[in-house]
């Protein structure tokens, strides 16, 4: 069997349709792991050393354990509980959650990465911790970790396609459903290949840029 | 089977970050160039999407192999492309005067790169590396989806058996954990054995 170019061109909308579904689960994955990357990170800094301890562990076990059991577990065990939701709802609760985990690395790294002596002039002058927060040292911290944050997005996204196996009509499950209908697996799949290197490699060279902009920026300030 | 092949595709990936990894940071802009394709086209999509492919798409091509191979292939060289990477950047780290001292002292090129340069880039690539074989690690449940009994098939079939979901994935999961625990721990003690020596020599600057 050959490549059929009438056929593959067949399927684009029907692949497009899914692309749709991977963009809608990797945004809304993405913002739950930048809320609760956060929380993360704070509760990895907590004064409480048993809070501390705990963080540390829970994200350590995100984070060393395969996101593909992780969305088994959210997809078979909630219903379980009597939670019923549906396969997309579950899919992103997973892909964010393990990425929340990376997220708070980064997170860490930005708020490391604000110098001392900001929180001793904002202590000295009385700022409330808030303020602090929000004023001084968050406006700091989130630009140095813009690429890095840009990674495990691009990370995520390329991870979408395993909501296809939790019954997810996503680009990957479009077109497996394609391969079953028609015995033809080639076609879809390299389509699908191909959409997700030319939305990724663009992303990847961008975020490239990025980084060897704030770098020669850094060499500047010294 | 998840063990073997962690074990296969973390040789292959090894083998393909250093190979990839070397010629990335050649001079030969023909070698550099492919590889930097082979590299991105890897790195571009997901290890689920290539692996699918993979398996889907090679018998077009007449080429029938076991599914156990491809993981191992697959997966190796997916998170080798990414290891690739981390080689690269260590070797590129490696100041100059290095490299002129070994042209000053009349080194061949495999003598600059094996007694000079790796070894010092070595250390840099320790911890990277040691991720990246968790990594490889996590993503092996995605052979399950190419009909390979592995740890995460094997729960598949369980909890169709029994419908005890719950504690099969919780036990997967906890294997999974203790598994990259090992590696975490195994990774810590690798990197002492390179770094010994570096504190004498950093204090000597």
């Amino acid at each position: 069997m050959n490549w059929d170019w009438s056929y593959a061109f067949s399927l684009i909308p029907r692949i497009l349709e899914g692309l749709t579904i991977t963009l809608q689960a990797t945004v809304l994955a993405t913002v739950m792991a930048a809320f609760v990357g956060l929380v993360f990170a704070l509760g990895k800094r907590s004064q409480n050393r048993v809070v501390r301890w705990a963080f540390y562990w829970v994200v350590e076990f995100i984070r060393r354990t395969p996101v593909l059991v992780q969305m088994y577990f959210v997809f078979f065990v909630l219903p379980r509980l009597g939670v019923t939701l549906p396969a997309l709802v579950s899919g992103v609760l997973a892909l964010g959650l393990h990425t929340s985990a990376y997220m708070s690395e980064v997170y860490r790294a930005g708020i490391e990465s604000v110098p001392k002596g900001q929180w001793e002039a904002a202590r000295a002058l009385n700022i409330p911790p808030l303020r602090l927060w929000i004023d001084i040292v968050l406006p700091q911290a989130l630009p140095p970790m813009i690429p890095a944050a840009g990674n495990y997005v691009m990370m995520l996204f390329k991870e979408t396609a395993l909501l296809s196996t939790i019954t997810v009509l996503d680009m990957m499950g479009t077109a497996r459903v394609i391969g079953n209908e028609t015995y033809r697996y080639f076609e879809p799949i390299t389509l699908v290949g191909l959409i997700y290197l030319v939305i990724s490699l663009p992303a990847a060279m961008s975020i490239r840029f990025m980084e060897e902009k704030i770098s020669r920026n850094k060499k500047m300030l010294r | 089977m998840t063990l073997l092949i962690t074990a296969g595709a973390g040789v292959v990936m090894l083998v393909s970050s250093f190979a990839f990894g070397i010629a990335g940071a050649s001079r030969i802009i023909w070698l550099k160039w492919s590889v930097r394709i082979i590299v991105e086209f890897f790195r571009g999509t997901s290890a689920y999407v290539q692996l699918f492919w993979a398996y889907f798409a090679l018998p077009f091509y007449g080429i029938y192999v076991d599914a156990a191979v491809v993981g191992i292939l697959v997966l190796g060289l997916n998170v080798g492309s990414f290891g690739s990477e981390v080689v690269r950047g260590a070797i590129l780290s490696v100041p100059r005067d290095q490299i002129e001292g070994t042209v000053a002292l009349n080194l061949s090129r495999y003598q600059a790169m094996r007694y000079v340069v790796l070894p010092q880039a070595i250390i840099n690539m320790i911890p990277p590396m040691g991720n990246l074989a968790i990594d490889l690690l996590k993503i092996t449940p995605l052979v399950s989806l190419i009909t390979i009994s592995d740890l995460t098939f094997q729960a598949q079939v369980i909890r169709q058996q029994t419908s005890e979901t719950i504690i099969t994935y919780g036990f997967i999961l906890i294997v999974y954990f203790l598994l990259s625990s090992i590696i975490v721990h195994f990774v810590s003690r690798v990197d002492k054995y390179f770094a010994r020596g570096l504190d004498i020599v950093k204090g000597n600057h």
